[in-house]
C-alpha cells in the first residue's frame, strides 16, 4: 500500500525505465505474434509470403492437422498428470504443515528443517537415480513415472509457503476447536483449509504450471506414444513435421491455450504463484 | 526417546505428515544420496549397475567435453546475469508505476511465462530460421544469420533465449519489492532535491538490496538447470559449443548410456548449486524466504 504514495513522491518521467519498456514490449510480443500468424498460415504460404506479415489465405488448417495427430491423446495425459500431481501436493503438503504448524514436539521442528533443505535440490541432478527407481518400481512409461517424482519435488517449497501462512493463524482459533470436540482431521479440513484457501490455490497454480510444461521427467520416464505428454509430444511433432511449420506452432498454440485460459480468469492468483515459487 | 501416551497436548500426530515424508524421502532424498553412490558404479542404464571406484571421477574430470561443459557454463552463468539482472531491475522499477499503461504492459511482460520451454524453443528455432525467419521478413541482412547453426553465435542464441524466458519472472519479484519501498523516503529526499537519477541510486537500489541478492541467487543457481529450452533449442550444437553441464549430464547419462559419469556431473552440479546457495544466503542473513513472501 505505500507503493501509491511512493510513486506521487517522483517527479522527473523515468525515461530509461521507460524506453526499457517499450523496447522490451516488442522483445515479447514480435515472438508470440509470429507464432499466432504463422500457425494461422497454409503451409504453401509459408515459404512464399513474409514471414511477418497478416497471412493473405488465413486457415485453420494446421489446427485440424495437430487435432488428427493423436494430439487430443497428449493433452488427455497432459490433463491427468497435472490434475493428480496437483491435488495430491497440496494434500500432503497441507498435512505435512499442519504438522509443522501445530505439532509441539521436537521432531516436528527437524521434518521442517529436512524439507527446507528439499528446496535447494535441482531436480536434474537426481534424474539418474530417479531413473532407476522407475525401472525398479516397475513404472517405467507408465503415467505415475511422471507424477510421483512431479509431487515429490514439489512437496518443499510447497509446505514451506502453507506453513508460513499457517502460522499466521491465531492460535485461539484451533483452541476452540478442539474445546468443541473436533479431532485433528476435522480441524485440518474445516479450519486450516479454510483459512489458508489463498496460499492452497497460490500453491496448486504454481504446481500445475510446474508439471504442465515438465520436459525432463516425461523425456527421461516414460517412452510410448501412448504415455507422451504436451512438451513432450511438441518436441515430437517438430521432428515429425519439420517441413510444417505452421503445423508445429500451432501445436504451441494449442499447448499454451489452457495456462492462458487460466492466466485471463484468475492472472492474480498465477502471478502470486509464480513469485511465491521463486524458491526453484 | 521413551515410549509415551499419546498425550493432547502434543498436537496432532505425526503420521499426517508421512505421506508427504514418504513420497519426499522416496523420489528426492534417496536419489539424492543414490546420485552419489552411483558416481561410483558402471552402469549402462538397462544391466546391473556395478561398482567401479574412482574411475568415473577420473574419466569425468579429465573428458575434455566435461570441461568445456564446465566452462560454458560459467560464461552462461555470468553473462546471463549480466544480461538478466539490470534489465529486470529497470522493468520491475517500470512496472511499479501506477500508470494505467504499466498495467496493461505488465499483463504483457508475463505472457513467456505461460509456454512451456519446449514450446519457447520451437518457437525460436523458427523464428530465428535464416530462410524464412525473422531476419528476411524484415529485410535486414544482418538478421538472416544461420543462428543456431553458426557455433559462433549459437550461445549467444541461447542466452538471449533464457532471457527471453526469465526476464518476466525476476521483474515480477523487483515490481514487488519496489512496491515495498515506504513513499517517505522518496519524500524526504525530495525535499533535499534529490533528483531521479540519485533517488535510484541512493533510495531505490539500497532498499532492493534483498530483492537483487534473491533474484541473483535464482538466476545463478537457474544457470545450472538450464537443461530443456536448451535441449530443445539446439541440443547441445553445433558440435559441443552450448552443451553446458546439465545437458552434458543428459548425453552422457542417456545417450552415450554413462550413467555412472552422469551421476559425476550431477553431484558436481548438486555441490555447486547448494554452495552458491549457502553463500549468497549468508550475505542475506536468515530468513529471508519469509520476509520476501510478504511482498508478493
Amino acid at each position: 500500500m505505500p507503493a501509491r504514495a511512493a510513486r506521487a513522491a517522483r517527479t522527473a518521467p523515468n525515461v530509461v525505465g521507460g524506453l526499457a519498456g517499450w523496447v522490451w514490449l516488442a522483445v515479447i510480443i514480435l515472438p508470440i505474434y509470429y507464432i499466432v500468424v504463422t500457425s494461422l498460415r497454409p503451409t504453401d504460404d509459408y515459404y512464399a509470403e513474409n514471414t511477418l506479415s497478416w497471412p493473405s489465405r488465413p486457415t485453420l488448417d494446421a489446427y485440424g492437422a495437430v487435432l488428427a495427430n493423436d494430439f487430443p491423446r497428449y493433452f488427455g495425459n497432459s490433463v491427468v498428470v497435472t490434475a493428480v500431481s496437483v491435488v495430491a501436493i497440496l494434500a500432503v503438503s497441507l498435512m505435512a504443515a499442519y504438522v509443522v504448524v501445530r505439532s509441539r514436539r521436537r521432531s516436528a521442528s527437524r521434518l521442517f528443517q529436512v524439507f527446507l533443505l528439499g528446496i535447494a535440490i535441482p531436480i536434474q541432478a537426481t534424474i539418474v537415480p530417479v531413473y532407476y527407481l522407475i525401472i525398479q518400481l516397475g513404472l517405467y512409461d507408465t503415467l505415475w513415472a511422471l507424477i510421483l517424482p512431479s509431487i515429490a519435488f514439489a512437496i518443499p517449497l510447497s509446505v514451506l509457503i502453507l506453513t508460513n501462512f499457517l502460522r499466521d493463524v491465531p492460535g485461539e482459533l484451533f483452541e476452540s476447536m478442539k474445546v468443541d470436540g473436533a479431532g485433528e482431521w476435522r480441524t485440518l479440513w474445516s479450519l486450516a483449509l479454510p483459512l489458508t484457501r489463498p496460499a492452497v490455490v497460490t500453491v496448486g497454480v504454481y504446481n500445475a504450471l510446474q508439471v504442465w510444461n515438465g520436459f525432463l521427467f516425461p523425456l527421461v520416464l516414460t517412452q510410448s506414444a501412448e504415455t507422451r505428454v504436451l512438451p513432450l509430444s511438441l518436441w515430437a511433432f517438430q521432428g515429425e513435421f519439420s517441413l510444417d511449420v505452421p503445423a508445429v506452432l500451432a501445436a504451441v498454440v494449442l499447448s499454451v491455450l489452457p495456462i492462458l485460459a487460466a492466466y485471463v480468469i484468475g492472472r492474480r492468483q498465477l502471478v502470486s504463484g509464480l513469485t511465491a515459487g521463486f524458491g526453484r | 526417546m521413551t515410549v509415551a501416551p499419546p498425550a493432547p497436548a502434543q498436537g496432532p500426530s505425526l503420521w499426517m505428515a508421512a505421506p508427504a515424508l514418504a513420497l519426499f524421502g522416496l523420489f528426492a532424498v534417496v536419489p539424492l544420496g543414490g546420485v552419489l553412490v552411483l558416481s561410483f558404479m558402471s552402469w549402462d542404464g538397462l544391466g546391473d549397475p556395478v561398482w567401479a571406484g574412482a574411475d568415473n571421477w577420473g574419466r569425468t574430470l579429465t573428458d575434455p567435453v566435461t570441461l568445456n561443459a564446465m566452462r560454458l557454463t560459467v560464461i552462461v552463468t555470468v553473462v546471463s546475469w549480466l544480461f538478466q539482472a539490470p534489465v529486470s531491475l529497470l522493468l520491475g522499477v517500470f512496472m511499479a508505476g501506477r500508470q494505467r499503461y504499466r498495467a496493461v504492459l505488465s499483463v504483457l511482460y508475463f505472457l513467456p511465462l505461460l509456454f512451456s520451454a519446449a514450446a519457447v524453443a520451437i518457437a525460436f528455432r523458427a523464428l530465428l530460421d535464416p530462410n524464412f525467419g525473422l531476419g528476411p521478413a524484415l529485410g535486414v541482412p544482418l538478421l538472416a544469420q544461420d543462428w543456431i547453426g553458426n557455433p559462433d553465435l549459437a550461445l549467444w542464441v541461447v542466452l538471449f533465449v533464457i532471457g527471453w524466458c526469465f526476464v518476466p519472472f525476476h521483474s515480477l519479484l523487483y515490481q514487488g519489492g519496489v512496491r515495498q519501498i515506504p513513499a517517505s523516503l522518496y519524500e524526504a529526499a525530495l525535499l533535499d532535491g534529490a533528483g531521479r537519477v540519485q533517488q535510484f541510486f541512493h533510495i531505490t537500489l539500497p532498499q532492493l538490496k534483498y530483492t537483487i541478492i534473491t533474484s541473483s541467487t535464482l538466476m545463478i543457481v537457474g544457470s545450472l538447470t538450464y537443461f530443456d529450452l536448451i535441449f530443445v533449442l539446439t541440443g547441445g550444437g553445433p558440435g559441443n559449443a552450448t552443451r553446458i553441464l546439465p545437458l552434458d549430464m543428459y548425453l552422457t547419462g542417456f545417450r552415450s548410456y554413462d550413467m555412472g559419469r552422469a551421476s559425476v556431473i550431477a553431484v558436481i552440479l548438486v555441490v555447486v548449486g547448494l554452495g552458491v546457495s549457502l553463500a549468497l544466503n549468508r550475505l542475506s542473513g536468515a530468513n529471508r524466504m519469509e520476509s520476501q513472501m510478504e511482498g508478493v
